[in-house]
């Protein structure tokens, strides 16, 4: 571009010439070079708002295009993803506390009928009775040809069942998918898996729902797609069947007529096992008894750990001993009054046996020895309301908080008034009832150094947090006193070598409807607390009417029956639960091994 | 020098419209790839969760139990007792290595017999 110059020469000596001013040109050509710069500013500005314009054309109808096609079409799964999570729609398995399977899901078919598709449905019936006989030909055919154009037939079909009926051939018969709930132990555990079943039905799917035990009080955790992963019990597949295979001979070998036992980690409140005999087969779980006159216990569903109430027995003195130590009334040396019988108002409070331990026995031996005179003079000393407020602090006055169905339901039988007879009985383990349960998770709270925790079906990886219901000192003189009782007391039977067991046994006589109880049927129960010198886990083991009459006696007392049954489940127990034995090795001289070696 | 840019471009479309042909049909068959492997994982998570419950189904206690009793004389399994928890120190220390033999002359006996006579 050639610029002009301001003052051209030829024009000023024009200008200059004919008297004219030659600033004026000068002027003159300024303002028109301001006027070009105008207009190329103008211009380019103008191209600026046009590429905004239309930049933000352009993004809006990005935008709003991006919108439209998002309301206008259908949504879709990213098909070309590799899907990472998934949402299952089934329900989540249960495995034991190592991972091992408990309950799990299995696809089989439903069978169902449409009737009006049907060829022959006369030879229909007739090949279906044959394949299975407890379904009545008669009945079938009527209900084939009555024009009704869809039928159930079968629910579940094992996979040959599946194909005989294949093979019958018939365009009538057709099949659903179903998925069945599958606990491939057997009857380990039944009583905390309970049993599942279907809810609402359709030709292509069914509810799976829980019908009793952990299965219907997690049902909801268990259906929720979201929660993923298998429902991790604190229950240990081995130490559980051990314990039942032990509780079963013992069982067996005392005539009883049912047993339960309840191992529990003291620290977390884990339910290590939950064993209650008889027991089923949660894969085919049998019709409840509908007879009238037959007892709960009658049952094989009866769950005797958590159901089943029973009056405990002398299992609970160490408490009124505890709570005695505790509000500092007592030590363990103190001597009360254990001179029996004791008569209580109208009520004469004698000793097994008709013995007498007395005049005087230390609080010590009032439980080793198992005295309940000495329990209720304890008691009369603590009063029954401390007496109830403590009883309360243990759990024994509401249902236990275990994740079971069945356990909101079991509520300990309290006496509606509490007078001081009431006290003296409950002392030693008479009048009211609890489950083995309860008993166990009292019993935790002593040997947990006197915090009481919940107690839990599910694994729990920390220690609980508890409340304290007495001291901690208090709580290891109860844990001597029981080990006392095992080593010279009532439960010489339950010493397990290298186990420091602590334990308290209790008898208790089977209460009549009829009011008053039986002479010969009896609860036997051994409440046991291992190691004793540092405490880890608490064992009910409770036997229903054992006898031991191996001997020329004939004994019903838990020394007898519960403690050896017990003392078995620890043998075989602790070693499983990783509980090295404390026992004095024969010191074996290095040099001498060495040398033995040399051969 | 420009219908030979004109050629070029067209030919640059063809190029670009077959390739892009061929792509839309690759990302068929890879869709219909995955929809099949996502069926077949899901078949094989089926299979697997049924062999899950056959494994613990054949695992079970009472089952290994009665297999353990049934060969018993080639197995000699017990139940774990607290007996079989040891110590350390009943451990056998490892036996010392013979030490090397340096010295030929002291594996060598003399060369003559009991009564002095050389031997031959």
């Amino acid at each position: 571009m050639t610029r002009t110059p301001l003052r051209p020469l030829a024009r000023i000596l024009q200008a200059r010439a004919s008297g004219e001013n030659p600033d004026l040109i000068e002027r003159e050509n300024l303002a028109w070079r301001h006027e070009v710069i105008r207009d190329r500013g103008r211009a380019r500005s103008e191209g600026r708002l046009l590429f905004l314009a239309i930049f933000f054309m352009l993004a809006f109808s990005l935008v709003g295009g991006r919108m439209g096609v998002i309301a206008a079409s259908q949504p879709q799964e990213p098909k070309a993803e590799a899907s990472g999570a998934q949402i299952l729609a089934t329900r989540a398995d249960i495995t034991d506390r190592n991972g091992r399977i408990l309950a799990t899901n299995m696809l089989t078919h439903a069978l169902y009928a449409h009737p009006k598709d049907m060829v022959d449905p006369a030879r229909v019936a007739r090949e279906l009775v044959e394949l299975f006989p407890d379904m009545d030909q008669a009945a079938l055919e009527k209900r084939f040809t009555d024009g009704r154009s869809f039928l159930w037939l079968r629910r579940v079909l094992s996979p040959e069942q599946m194909q005989a009926v294949h093979d019958i051939g018939d365009p009538g018969l057709l099949f659903g998918p179903r998925e069945v709930r599958l606990y491939p132990n057997g009857p380990i555990a039944a009583h905390v898996l309970g049993g599942a079943s279907f809810g609402a039905e359709g030709v292509h799917s069914a509810e799976v729902i829980g019908t009793a035990g952990i299965e219907k009080a997690m049902d909801a955790r268990l259906r929720d797609p979201a929660q993923s992963g298998p429902l991790q019990l604190s229950l240990d597949l081995t130490v559980q069947a051990t314990v039942e295979e032990v509780l079963y001979g013992g069982m067996v070998m005392m005539k009883a007529k049912g047993a339960a036992a309840i191992l529990m980690d003291v620290r977390t409140g884990e339910i290590i096992s939950l064993a209650s005999l008889p027991d089923f087969d949660p894969n085919d779980r049998p019709a409840p008894i509908t007879d009238k006159t037959a007892e709960p216990g009658d049952s094989p569903l009866f769950n005797r750990a958590v159901q089943g109430m029973y009056e405990l027995g002398s299992t609970f003195k160490i408490f009124a001993a505890a709570q005695a130590m505790d509000l500092g009334l007592m030590n363990p040396e103190t001597m009360v009054d254990a001179n029996a019988p004791m008569r209580w108002g109208k009520h004469l409070i004698k000793e097994f046996k008709g013995k007498n331990y007395g005049p005087l026995l230390s609080v010590t031996d009032v439980i080793v020895q198992s005295s309940n005179v000495g329990t209720a003079h304890i008691a009369l000393q603590i009063g029954g309301l401390r007496q109830q407020a403590f009883l309360k602090q243990l759990g024994f006055f509401d249902p236990s908080p275990i994740e079971l169905i069945e356990a909101p339901g079991a509520k300990p039988l309290i006496p509606a008034r509490w007078p001081d007879i009431v006290t003296i009985t409950t002392s030693y383990g008479h009048g009211m009832s609890a489950s083995p349960m309860h008993l166990a998770t009292a019993y935790a709270a002593i040997a947990n150094g006197g915090i009481a925790i919940k107690p839990t079906l599910l694994k729990r990886d920390t220690p609980a947090q508890g409340i304290r219901v007495m001291s901690a000192d208090t709580a290891a003189k109860s844990v001597s006193m029981l080990r006392q009782v095992v080593t010279r007391g009532t439960a010489s039977y339950g010493d397990v070598e290298g186990y420091a067991v602590a334990g308290k046994t209790g008898t208790a006589d089977k209460p009549k409807k009829t009011g008053g109880y039986y002479k010969d049927k009896v609860i036997n129960t051994f409440a046991t607390i291992f190691p004793a010198n540092n405490p880890r886990y608490v064992l009910i083991v409770t036997l229903d009417e054992p006898v031991e009459d191996s001997g020329p006696e004939v004994r019903r007392t838990a020394g007898y029956t519960a403690v050896p049954v017990a003392a078995e489940v620890i043998r075989r127990v602790a070693p499983l639960l990783g509980l090295r034995p404390e026992v004095d090795f024969t010191p074996v001289d290095q040099i001498t091994a060495v040398v033995e070696d040399n051969h | 020098m420009r219908p030979l840019l004109y050629l070029v471009t067209f030919a640059a479309v063809m190029a670009l419209a077959f390739w892009a042909y061929r792509e839309n049909y690759a990302t068929q068959e890879s869709l219909r790839e995955v929809r099949n492997l996502q069926s077949e994982i899901a078949d094989l998570r089926e299979a697997l969760a049924l062999q899950r419950a056959e494994w613990a189904y054949l695992n079970r206690p009472d089952r290994l139990r009665e297999l353990v009793s049934i060969n018993f004389d080639r197995l000699k399994l017990l139940p774990l007792e607290p007996g079989q928890f040891g110590n350390v120190a009943q451990v056998a220390l490892p036996a010392p290595k013979l030490p090397l033999i340096l010295d030929p002359v002291d594996v060598m006996g003399p060369m003559t017999d009991d009564n002095g006579e050389s031997l031959p």
